[in-house]
């Protein structure tokens, strides 16, 4: 099963790398990996995406929980939050063909960033489904790079959340 | 004035440590530089893992925390295999490292290795120290997270400009504030409450006992439980001596290498409480089979350990002496008295046979012999292979402690822990035994023995070969023998004299009593050589 694991860590040097060892040390996948400061300097959150049996959900929140630099851990899944991811993509176009992708662009609510004689960069910021699914239209004409953030997630605001 | 290396000193005194073994090199030199001010007793090693070992060997017996420091580069990197021992085994150490010029961290100049990066995964935690005035609260909370929930090695390295820098203003900080870490202890009381409801329900209870009840000096309210209530006690190997070995209610270590009648007990038992124990494949091989028509209940201060191999019916998170506490202080309403009938008549059936080579040392006989010759709280250091097997079946525990490397398996332990052992316990007896592969893989501590005249005992069980190995090559490769050969090994005899030591050569049974007393009556350090049968199995 596919969790989300939200992960409050103290913002020092070498937590990264503990944490990614970890998941590495323990057999534990990571489907994805994002991390950045929060409102607070001290302290860094990171998102990370994960498919495990019942067993493993339960290992990877007590050893995440186990490990000093870490503050504390929400896991969740993806109904029950909201999840987006970035990514920028930059693809070579010509006179052809150049519409087509713009009409994709328009349907997927994705934008054109940048843009040269023979190549443009789009960007768009959606949920993990939706981004493969513009991956898919493009691949049709010619991808030259990809880049993503992964998924970032929060639980979805509930009235019992204060 | 006050540099870094004065303050790590200071540190130490304020833990009440009484010594630090170590192997010193430039990098660490500013703290032994300090440390010659310090009552604080240092003690060379002949190799770096051994200053780990060594420290084990007074935290297991002391209860205290074990402290070794080294040097950078290959000195921290000869450490590793003694911090993922102590890691293994939730022993508490705090390990220190020197390290190189902290501006030059990253460009590989001399003897420099990321040892915090290197030991993630065997230490509890670790700190690389980059500012002198974090020295007291690093030390301070370092000590804290060895000694407290699950316990287990801290790694401090410190850059050799970090130590020699001025330090603004000295205190020791009186508590730590950690909002990341704060163990759980006490046990939850409404899970407390379903455990004595269950005891009153079951017929067949039986309580499993790990490491984690001598870590938490819960022996002796274990043992208070279980005598009040009749319950009857099982341990993995890192639990033996939670219980005297003779004790009745006591049925022997399980798994592998356990008694069989214990293994029964587990699978026969209608309630199980593991407490202090990992549940890991040596104790408990099919874990499934512990969770299957009956109850479990894990009881640890870990709860990560709960759960990860075996799922319990009901989770305890907490400690050992805690819970026994709590749960001694509730009515328990619950008779067992057939049950203990049954494993009696298990333990009577059931005792293993085993296969005498005559004119040889037989180490069952010779080590039930050793146990009733030894003082009632002697420290018994088993190292790892079939001395270890033979060990944990035959030593007899009165109220000494018996100690190994459970977890790690890691040879050549033996020595190094006895003599981290004997010198915070001078007046109890301690005694090493070890194989001659294990011996010699520690051997060099010999020296170490004779330099700060350590009077523990080594007996080396001696039968040429890497005997568990050869044992697990017998069974599954039909007797293709692969590098377990130990021919070329020195005559240890004239290694202990070598080292100005006496050594017992015992070849056969015949005056195996006298030679174990006069052995143990020896006032200086003394090594003692069984020559077993080169084919003889656990």
């Amino acid at each position: 099963m596919k969790k989300i694991y939200s992960v409050l860590v103290e913002n020092r040097s070498g937590v990264l790398s503990k944490v990614a060892g970890l998941f590495s040390r323990r057999c534990f996948n990571i489907d994805s990996l994002a991390v950045g400061e929060t409102d607070d300097p001290a302290v860094s959150c990171m998102t990370i995406v994960s498919t495990g049996d019942k067993r493993t959900v339960e290992q990877i929140e007590k050893q995440l929980n186990k490990k000093l630099d870490v503050i504390k851990v929400k896991t969740f899944d993806e109904p029950h939050s909201i999840s987006r991811e970035l990514m920028l993509v930059k693809v070579k176009y010509n006179k052809s063909n150049r519409r087509d992708i713009m009409e994709t662009c328009d349907i997927l609510n994705a934008q054109i960033v940048d843009m040269s004689k023979t190549m443009m960069t789009i960007q768009i910021c959606d949920e993990p489904d939706r981004i493969n699914l513009l991956i898919q239209m493009l691949q049709t004409i010619s991808i030259v790079e990809v880049a993503r953030t992964g998924t970032l997630a929060l639980p979805k605001c509930m009235e019992s959340e204060n | 004035m006050m540099i870094g290396a004065d303050a790590m000193v200071k540190c130490l005194e304020e833990e009440h440590v009484s010594m630090v073994f170590g192997y010193p090199g430039v990098a660490i030199c500013p703290f032994y530089n300090s440390i010659l001010e310090s009552d604080i007793r240092t003690i060379l090693v002949r190799t770096e893992q051994n200053a780990a070992h060594a420290a084990s060997g007074v935290a297991r017996t002391t209860g205290g925390v074990g402290v070794c420091a080294v040097t950078s580069g290959p000195g921290a990197t000869n450490l590793i295999t003694g911090i993922a021992t102590a890691f293994a085994d939730s022993i508490p150490l705090v390990c220190i490292t020197g390290q190189v010029n902290s501006e030059l961290l990253g460009s590989d100049v001399f003897q420099e290795a990321d040892i915090t990066g290197a030991v993630e995964s065997f230490v509890k935690y670790s700190y690389l120290v980059r500012d002198v005035n974090d020295i007291p609260r690093i030390f301070k909370e370092a000590f804290h997270i060895a000694s407290t929930g699950r316990k287990g090695p801290v790694l401090i390295d410190v850059p050799i400009n970090v130590q020699n820098a001025r330090i603004d203003k000295w205190s020791y900080p009186e508590s730590v504030s950690l909002r990341t870490y704060k163990p759980t202890v006490k046990g939850n009381m409404v899970q407390i409450k379903k455990v004595v409801r269950e005891l009153a329900k079951a017929k067949r209870p039986l309580i499993c006992a790990g490491g984690g009840v001598h870590l938490s000096e819960a022996q002796e309210s274990l043992r208070s439980f279980v005598e009040t209530y009749r319950i009857p006690v099982v341990s993995t190997m890192m639990g033996i001596g939670v219980m005297p070995t003779e004790h009745p209610l006591y049925y022997g270590m399980v798994g592998n290498n356990g008694k069989p009648f214990a293994n029964r007990a587990i699978n026969e038992s209608d309630l199980l409480i593991m407490v202090g124990a990992r549940v890991a494949d040596r104790a408990v091989n099919q874990p499934d089979l512990i969770t299957k028509d009956k109850i479990l209940v894990h009881i640890d201060v870990d709860p990560a350990e709960i759960g990860k191999n075996a799922g319990p019916t009901i989770p305890l998170v907490g400690d050992a002496k805690h819970i026994f506490e709590d749960l001694s202080a509730q009515d328990i309403t619950g008779e067992y008295g057939e049950w203990l009938k049954l494993l009696e008549s298990y333990r009577e059936r059931m005792q293993p046979r085993r296969e005498e080579y005559a004119g040889h040392v037989d180490p069952a006989c010779f080590i039930r012999l050793l146990s009733e010759e030894m003082e009632e709280d002697a420290v018994y250091v088993a190292d790892v292979g079939q001395n270890q097997i033979w060990s944990c079946a035959y030593h007899i525990v009165k109220k000494g402690q018996f100690l190994t490397s459970g977890g790690m398996g890691t040879m050549g332990y033996s020595i190094p822990a006895a003599v981290g052992a004997k010198l915070a316990n001078p007046h109890r007896q301690v005694v090493a035994v070890c194989g001659d592969g294990s011996f010699q893989m520690s051997m060099m501590e010999l020296a170490t023995m004779r330099q700060h005249d350590v009077a523990a005992k080594i007996i080396v069980l001696k039968n040429n070969y890497l005997g568990m190995v050869r044992q697990y090559q017998h069974f599954t490769y039909d007797d293709r023998y692969s590098v377990v050969d130990l021919s070329g090994s020195p005559d240890i005899a004239k290694i202990a004299a070598a080292y100005d030591m006496d050594c017992i050569v015992l070849q056969n049974m015949e005056h195996a009593k006298d030679a174990i007393r006069t052995f143990l009556n020896a006032k200086e350090p003394i090594l003692m050589v069984c020559e077993i049968h080169p084919m003889d199995l656990v």
